[in-house]
């Protein structure tokens, strides 16, 4: 294979890994900042204690993702953003709100900090919706019409439930005690919301994409890929069991995330298989859309240094604040 | 109004909206890192009292910075996708190379420096804040060398209408780079000097001074006093530098409509691009020739031979005005109120008044010489984008003028209400008084108990 052939893939690899560790790593925090509605002030500080020291990073793939949508496939980001004009618009002002809060809401005069709490929680729902809309019709390669509109809605509750569910395992390993029993709850709600999502988008996307439908119910693929289906299926029982165990105060407090970043996941290859080799579906091929080979091999270099980089000095920041989320304060 | 209009209002107010937070995050994270070194260096309170004061601002300025980044990053491809699309084999890896050595450095230690402490040594804390503010640095080095090869593209080749790099070191280190690098790094430690000069001065008028205020304004007004003239200087060797690659921008920054030996430098005027000629000016014979050529009759190029490619004039010679008018007035009130200060042996509490008003109404100042610096700087290089290769008006998105308009309306509001709560929430931090914080012993290598 040339150089020309397989950069390309490796570029659509790494925006697909960014834009992965940026669903699960943004969504338990803006699935926190959903799951403060109606929690007490005490119990708002200590969750925001949970993710303060993450999100800053957390963002940056974001960032990373469009990015190398920028950078390596120029020839396709000026299509796909300005399909999706306005509701990027929309989870920018969502994602601006929620990330000042985090500071506002400490920092100014008592009074205001209600406000600020609402802008968080309003800019976390926001965020989320808009991402799961922009997700609906990316896969369906912006269509108009009312089906496809109705689809990148019900993809928006379903990426906001999974957002949720993230958001609540997340606490149940990062608290303790009521707050932890909280989450516990939450989650149990969320996830029939998160079940029926995905049951939903199963069925629907087959039904509105020939290429999906083409790609997943043909022989022997479908034998083949089954197993993500299954896996999938299989994760979301457990955690529906471990939720009502016990063991999950204790020792096990860390399966339920790490069950639905399993879940997340399996969703992602799916997705994956789904659009691959396609930068905007049925439309532009990675290869098509690529940037200059010169430009792609520049940046190659950059990315074999750097990001292995990026990812020891995030475990690092992980493990500096590991276990129970502590007081947040400076100093 | 029509779409590119629009796109262009939209971004520009963007910019100039997320500009403002880096200018302060960049030079505040080696204030911060210096803060810190001279508390375990000498073990005085004061200095770990203003490290923890100066810490929240740095917080609030970096989220503030964080958000209108990520807004930057989707609007590069949202509303100049021609740009991209032509030059994004040259932009695409400088900005990919900003994100990947800056972006994540900064964000991943921020958590370590802003809630580290107790968690991990004081070696590694101090480690994760110099991390921090090279990756600041770091971030402008790539931003600034993506921007300066617009304004002087060097080191590509042109194939079927799309930039290609030839060279990346000729691309990188353009000729405005280490001009325009040197030129805001500057900018952003006068406009942190202002800054905590100006915060420390309201703390004094309100009577709210914390342990740290007097040293603080004492470090505030030393690095104004001393970055000022330095500041003057790079900018005398920008506009040089301008002068020889991008002419009609500099004769845009000084009205010069007729090419002209012993120009005039005009104190004041207004350009009309109708008539193209000043109206109402007052000038002083020959100094702008004085200035940018160094002789008293040498030849300026004027406006008249660029015409249909050169910016639009009034902006660029009102905003060059403030800028170099802003800068005179930082020299004056940071060395009038250094020597004062240092009169009165370091005694904050027997400066006049009137002084301390003044460097509190100066504290935003820098902000103010940085947006008019970077009108002068990027309406200059109208009508292109990449000086000389591309026009903004070919690259602009297909996207409706109704629909930009109604996103620019909901960015400006939203805008407007984070500036006045930021400006308001330092007002507020500045006049909280300081509750009494337990110091920690200094222990440098080992954990500090959580």
């Amino acid at each position: 294979m040339s150089a020309e052939q397989w950069m390309p893939l490796v570029f659509m690899a790494l925006m697909g890994f960014a834009l992965l560790l940026y669903v699960v790593l943004d969504g338990y925090d803006l699935g926190v900042g959903l799951l403060m509605l109606g929690a007490s002030d005490a119990d708002k500080d200590r969750m925001i204690a949970s993710i303060g020291p993450f999100w800053d990073a957390n963002e940056t793939w974001l960032v990373l993702g469009v990015g190398v949508l920028l950078i390596a496939f120029p020839k396709a980001q000026g299509v796909v953003m300005q399909a999706l004009y306005l509701p990027i618009v929309l989870m920018l002002m969502g994602l601006m709100l929620r990330g000042v809060a985090f500071d506002f809401r400490v920092k100014v005069q008592a009074e205001w900090k209600p406000l600020w709490n609402r802008a968080f929680m309003g800019g976390s729902l926001l965020a989320a919706l808009a991402q799961g809309w922009m997700l609906g019709r990316y896969v369906t390669a912006f269509q108009p019409g009312g089906w496809f509109d109705a689809f990148a809605l019900l993809i928006a509750l379903a990426l906001t439930a999974a957002y949720l569910l993230l958001g609540a395992t997340w606490l149940i390993m990062k608290t303790e005690a009521l707050l932890q029993q909280r989450a516990i709850r939450l989650a149990k709600r969320a996830w029939p919301l998160l079940l029926l999502g995905l049951a939903a988008i199963s069925v629907a996307t087959p039904w509105l994409s020939p290429t999906v439908r083409e790609r997943w119910f043909t022989m022997p693929g479908f034998i083949a890929l089954l197993p993500i289906p299954l896996t999938s299926a299989l994760a979301l029982l457990a955690l529906r069991g471990l939720l009502n165990s016990s063991r999950i105060v204790g020792k096990l407090c860390w399966a339920p995330f790490a069950l639905m970043v399993l879940v997340m996941l399996l969703g992602f290859f799916g997705l994956a298989y789904s659009l691959y080799p396609y930068v905007v579906m049925d439309r532009i091929t990675v290869w098509q859309a690529a940037a200059a080979p010169k430009s792609l091999q520049f940046i190659l270099v950059g990315c074999a240094i750097t990001v292995p980089a990026i990812l020891a000095y995030t475990a690092f920041a992980y493990r500096v604040f590991w276990g129970k989320a502590g007081e947040l304060s400076y100093a | 109004m029509d779409a590119v209009l629009l796109a262009r209002l939209q971004f520009a107010l963007n910019i100039s909206f997320h500009i403002l937070f880096p200018t302060i995050t960049i030079a505040l994270a080696w204030v911060l890192l210096f803060f810190r070194w001279r508390w375990l260096a000498t073990g005085a309170a004061s200095w770990l009292s203003a490290y923890r004061f100066w810490t929240k601002v740095f917080a609030l300025s970096f989220a503030l910075g964080v958000v209108s980044g990520i807004t930057m990053s989707f609007q590069f491809g949202s509303n100049w996708p021609g740009f991209m699309e032509r030059a994004g084999n040259i932009a695409g890896p400088l900005l990919g190379y900003e994100v990947l050595t800056a972006f994540f450095l900064e964000a991943s230690f921020l958590g370590v420096m802003l809630f580290g402490h107790g968690r991990v040594s004081e070696r590694v804390h101090l480690i994760a804040t110099a991390l921090v503010a090279g990756g600041t640095t770091l971030s402008a080095f790539w931003i600034l060398s993506l921007n300066s090869w617009m304004q002087t593209p060097q080191g590509f080749e042109i194939i079927q209408g799309e930039f290609h790099a030839k060279d990346w070191l000729e691309v990188i280190f353009n000729p405005s780079f280490p001009y325009r690098l040197a030129h805001k790094l500057l900018a952003s430690g006068l406009t942190v000097a202002f800054l905590l000069a100006g915060v420390s001065a309201w703390q004094l008028l309100k009577q709210r001074v914390q342990p740290h205020t007097g040293a603080v304004l004492r470090v505030g007004l030393t690095l104004a006093a001393v970055l000022i003239p330095l500041q003057i200087f790079m900018g005398d060797q920008h506009g040089l530098n301008t002068l020889k690659h991008q002419p009609q921008k500099v004769a845009a920054m000084e009205g010069l409509w007729e090419t002209e030996r012993g120009a005039p430098l005009l104190l004041f005027a207004w350009p009309n691009e109708q008539t193209r000629r000043n109206d109402y000016a007052i000038e002083i014979p020959r100094l702008a020739s004085l200035i940018l050529t160094h002789e008293a009759d040498g030849e300026l190029r004027g406006l008249n031979e660029f015409q249909g490619a050169h910016p639009p004039v009034a902006p660029v010679f009102f905003a060059f005005r403030v800028m170099v008018g802003m800068g005179l007035a930082m020299l004056a009130a940071s060395w009038l109120a250094w020597w004062l200060y240092r009169r009165r042996g370091w005694r904050p509490e027997e400066l006049p008044r009137p002084l301390l008003r003044l460097l509190a109404w100066m504290s935003f100042s820098g902000w103010v010489a940085t947006l008019a610096g970077w009108y002068v700087t990027e309406i200059g290089r109208q009508p292109f984008l990449v000086y000389g290769w591309l026009r903004t008006a070919e690259l602009a998105s297909a996207t409706p003028a109704p629909t930009i308009a109604l996103s620019l309306a909901g960015y400006a509001s939203l805008y407007l209400g984070l500036l006045l709560a930021y400006v308001m929430v330092v007002k507020t931090m500045a006049e909280k008084t300081a509750a009494a914080e337990p110091v920690a012993p200094v222990n440098f290598n080992r954990r500090v108990a959580a």
